[in-house]
């Protein structure tokens, strides 16, 4: 990496961008999939047998780590942009990562 | 001197410096000697000096002031005068460039005309209300208004920031975090009398809205100033005055 972006603050915009455009590519194949609750039953019932699978469970982990990192992200950056400016930032993007990580801890541990 | 000093003195400094100019160059290798309290600028200055009298780069006040001295330092954007060598060095090593984002000339000078461009374009400028003939205004320094204008009021136009934003990188429309930063130290002005051209000036394409809030210029201004902040301001107030408009 750039030696000019190694810093806090840097990492948690790339983190959102990021997060952002993998949620825009999974998106659309969660619609679709749900969809096919009216159109196609049978093939959702073995599609939803996966979800068993370890590896699904770590990545619906990841799933809801993304999920929930954007929209802390978002309204850190709300707050950056709409009220008036506070001097953590750097602890206002930790918080959201380590919030993020605690939800989809959660989500892990009531999933398997 | 003391055996320590002499020691320090003797040790060889690793500097790689780019040379070349709008059409290319390549890093070229100097050994620079070491010397205490010794700063980036002291370096090039030597090379120049010493070893390459053809080497260009650009300098004045050596004190902080000009904002001339700028450069990327083991790929960073410093203030070259200010910076010791001690407190960026990386395993005896030194690589210096042209600062980023902006046109070589030659070696280490940049042309920075698209750097002050943008200034004229965020209304940098400052419009007075006032002529001569009328009594000096009395400015109150304790309001909240002249706190904001003061805070972004001292920077030096060393292009560190414009250097450090990857979103200038990307767009070359984008006025860059020192403009806008002079754009809100006017807003918030109370004797300038053009608030509503530099809103407009500051929300078209490539203004304060393309910020993607990296905080690259907050972190490396060499005077601590706060262009994220600044942005940010301008942001709510180009948002506060589109209701106003419509209303």
């Amino acid at each position: 990496m750039n030696r000019h972006r190694t810093h806090t603050l840097w990492i948690a915009f790339i983190l959102h961008r990021f997060s952002g455009v993998a949620l825009v590519l999974f998106l659309p194949l969660h619609f679709y999939l749900l969809s096919m609750v009216l159109t196609d039953p049978e093939t959702v019932d073995q599609l939803l047998h996966w979800t068993k699978h370890p590896l699904v469970k770590v990545a619906e982990f990841g799933l809801v780590f993304l999920l929930s990192v954007h929209i802390f992200g978002g309204l850190r950056l709300m707050a950056l942009e709409f009220l008036p400016w506070a001097s953590w930032q750097k602890t206002m993007a930790a918080f959201s990562v380590a919030v993020s990580f605690l939800i989809s801890c959660t989500f892990y541990l009531s999933a398997v | 001197m003391s055996a320590a000093g002499e020691k320090t003195k003797l040790k060889n400094i690793n500097v790689s410096v780019w040379r070349g100019d709008s059409a290319g160059g390549t890093f070229q290798n100097y050994a620079v000697p070491a010397q205490e309290s010794q700063t980036i600028l002291d370096v090039v200055a030597w090379i120049q000096q010493n070893q390459d009298p053809t080497l260009s780069y650009r300098y004045a006040c050596r004190v902080g002031m000009c904002g001339s001295c700028a450069m990327m330092v083991n790929g960073q954007p410093r203030w070259t005068c200010r910076t010791h060598v001690q407190k960026v060095i990386k395993k005896n090593k030194l690589v210096i460039a042209p600062l980023r984002n902006l046109p070589v000339i030659k070696d280490l000078a940049t042309n920075m005309d698209e750097f002050f461009d943008k200034w004229v374009r965020a209304e940098g400028v400052f419009h007075p209300t006032r002529t001569r003939d009328d009594e000096i205004e009395k400015i109150n320094p304790e309001t909240s208004k002249r706190a904001r204008a003061n805070a972004a009021i001292e920077c030096i136009n060393c292009a560190v920031c414009y250097a450090s934003c990857d979103v200038v990188s990307s767009n070359k429309d984008y006025l860059g975090p020192a403009a806008l930063n002079r754009a809100w130290s006017l807003v918030n002005d109370v004797r300038d009398g053009a608030l509503d051209q530099r809103l407009d000036a500051v929300s078209k394409s490539g203004g304060c809205h393309n910020c993607h809030s990296q905080h690259g210029c907050v972190k490396f201004c060499p005077n601590e100033l706060n262009p994220t902040a600044a942005i940010a301001g301008l942001k709510l107030e180009t948002a506060k005055t589109m209701f106003r408009r419509r209303r």
